[in-house]
């Protein structure tokens, strides 16, 4: 062994061990919500949705998770407090880590609904409220995150609905469906390249040192967006024009949208990794910079091998168990063709990008429940199984007060173990 | 974790399809049964009988399916009432098609003969009328491919309008045939009563595709 790894504090092994099984616990479950639409409307086999999502889940925690590890390292609590007691915030980072491991543990055991994100923002908040004192927490801070679970879903489906209305009103609804598909497909191309470009490129690859400010950010995505519509065009060429009518009038038109859905999911993978990361690096970040330092104020930037913790767990939990859990959406969502799970993640990708650049932890899963029942709401989807909204709420409802609890008791178990 | 997948429930229309697919097969094997009826062969009309039989059990599956599959929690496309009272329709063309052979085989029926060129054109013609309402009902895919765009239900719109057109050639024909029946009901005697049960429930496998497709005018509407 070498001689640094045991000047390693234990809170930090203890830290990046539960980061390392949350961010496994995302890859197994989430990621399927992100890439199995794609699965399921045939857009992609299993296999290279696994790969694609492997890539770009890995790409977006590594090249663009910080945003939002910010809000949930230091945005919610008071750091003038939490300065006076900076062990405080080791111990409760690390019970934050184990609080949501936890909970994630028995909600997959008994299948309940549970978000990452919900449950690591309700430990933090129960472990700053007992741990530190309830003005210790910015209770403004969190009231507009948990605003935030209720509004993105929202509107995740209203952008749903009105790009699947489009994508009716213009295409799909016309006497020759193909000829207007190449008409007005490349707008939708530009706009996938457009979110596509914005989420990379606005503050998005801080650590390639390719960050833009926003005026920048805009004029590049907006020629990204023109190079997608070119390319879009040059595609949709090639999908043969012929007769069009009877059983293959749509199988042609849905087949531009193939590609459009398969872009859209790799953004909202790529968006769920940097924004989900967050969940097990935020905390992390957290325990690693008061352990070394016992300082709470100095800025700390995530440290890239923090991300790549994030990075692997998440990856390793789509090899081990998330693979399978793709194959079961991909099985089950056959309703979704193309052209609706092409709308349903334009509207939540855009609503992930906005969000967390905003700095606002968003369930990605729910924001894309929303935008699917958008577009059932647009009467695209033959049937929706409204159990679903229901179990989000309980969810919604429940896992905040649970996650808290938790954590106050994880807070107290560890500050018993590493009070020297 | 919700998974997305646990959001989609298993859509009624290909059933549906099926459903009314064997329905219209009902229908359209009382030409054969009506045949044998004109020439008296009771073997030919049993075997028919027994076909029919077999159809409407299929179709009476399909529908039971259809049933136990829509829970209320499900939101769809269309509305699960709508939805169900189409299939009732549906499945109306079936139980006619399967009195009508019942009847003739248990009392052995033979056509008279006036009767037998006005029911052969009646009994092609609720066939015509039936499998124009089965055309609308394969339109559902494109319905909701389409997401119920004004231009598909403008299309479906003149569909189910053919299907009306159909039904009212239908109903011109059943009265000629029931004033075939009546000139000669004195010769026909108590047998009058039953012939005219059978071009009314033959006439009626028509009026249950016109409300089909009726059914489903007033639910792409709104």
């Amino acid at each position: 062994m070498e001689a640094w790894l045991f000047e390693i504090p234990i809170a930090v092994w203890i830290g990046a061990g539960l980061a390392l099984y949350m961010a496994w616990a995302i890859g197994a479950n989430d990621v399927a919500n992100a890439m199995g639409t794609s699965v399921g409307s045939g857009a992609l086999t299993l296999g290279s949705a696994v790969l694609v999502a492997g890539i770009l889940e890995f790409a977006g925690a590594f090249l663009a998770g910080g945003h939002v590890t910010d809000t949930v390292r230091k945005g919610m609590l008071d750091m003038d407090l939490v300065a006076l007691r900076p062990e405080f915030l080791l111990y409760g980072m690390l019970a934050a880590l184990a609080s949501a491991g936890t909970l994630l543990l028995v909600a997959t055991r008994y299948g309940l609904p549970v978000s990452t994100t919900h449950s690591i923002v309700g430990a933090i908040v129960g472990f700053g409220a007992v741990g530190l004192g309830l003005e210790a927490v910015a209770w403004w801070k969190v009231t507009q995150i948990a605003l935030s679970w209720l509004t993105s879903p929202l509107i995740g489906g209203l952008l749903a609905y009105l790009i699947f209305s489009l994508i009716r009103r213009l295409i799909l609804d016309r006497e020759r469906p193909m000829e207007n598909a190449r008409r007005y497909g490349p707008v939708f191309y530009f706009y996938v390249f457009f979110i596509i470009g914005m989420l990379t490129l606005f503050k998005g690859l801080k650590n390639l040192k390719l960050d833009f400010e926003l005026p920048e950010a805009l004029v590049l995505s907006f020629g990204l967006g023109l190079i997608g519509a070119g390319l879009g065009w040059l595609f949709i060429r090639r999908v043969q024009a012929g007769p069009s009518n009877g059983d293959h009038r749509f199988r042609r038109v849905e087949r531009v949208f193939v590609v459009l859905q398969i872009l859209t999911a790799c953004a909202v993978a790529f968006a769920h990794g940097s924004n989900d990361v967050a969940n097990a690096i935020g905390p992390l970040a957290a325990v690693v910079h008061v352990a070394q330092e016992m300082d709470v104020t100095g800025k700390s930037p995530v440290e890239p091998w923090m991300l790549g913790v994030g990075g692997i767990g998440i990856v390793i939990g789509l090899a081990t168990w998330g693979y399978r859990v793709m194959e079961t959406v991909g099985k089950k969502i056959t309703e979704l063709t193309p052209s609706r799970g092409f709308a349903a993640e334009l509207g939540a990708a855009t609503t992930i990008v906005v969000a967390s650049r905003l700095g606002i932890p968003v369930s990605t899963t729910h924001v894309l429940v929303g935008s699917v029942l958008g577009v059932g709401l647009a009467r695209g989807i033959g049937v929706l199984d409204m159990r679903v909204v229901g179990r989000i709420l309980v969810s919604w409802a429940m896992t905040l007060p649970i996650a808290a609890v938790l954590s106050v008791f994880f807070f107290y178990f560890f500050k018993g173990l590493l009070t020297p | 974790m919700p998974l997305i997948s646990s959001l989609f429930g298993r859509s009624p229309i290909r059933p549906m399809q099926q459903h009314m697919e064997a329905a219209v097969a009902c229908a359209r094997e009382v030409l054969p049964l009506v045949e044998a009826m004109a020439a008296g062969d009771t073997a030919a009309i049993a075997e028919r009988r027994t076909e029919i039989s077999r159809l409407e059990h299929e179709a009476d599956e399909i529908k039971n399916e259809i049933r136990s599959n829509l829970p209320r929690r499900f939101f769809m496309a269309v509305s699960r009432r709508d939805m169900l009272e189409i299939l009732d329709h549906q499945d109306s063309i079936a139980d006619r098609a399967q009195d009508i052979a019942e009847l003739a085989e248990i009392r052995s029926m033979k056509i008279p003969e006036p009767l037998r060129e006005p029911m052969f054109e009646l009994v092609r013609r609720v066939i015509v009328t039936c499998e124009q309402a089965e055309r609308v009902i394969n339109r559902l895919d494109e319905l909701v491919e389409t997401g119920f765009g004004e231009g598909e239900v403008a299309r479906v719109e003149e569909m189910i309008s053919a299907v009306n057109r159909e039904e009212s050639e239908t109903d011109a024909v059943a009265e000629r045939c029931l004033r075939t029946l009546f000139a000669i009901e004195d010769e026909l005697g108590v047998s009058t009563l039953f012939w005219y049960r059978i071009i009314q429930w033959i006439s009626e496998m028509a009026d249950f595709a016109e409300r089909v497709g009726n059914r489903l005018r007033l639910l792409i509407a709104d």
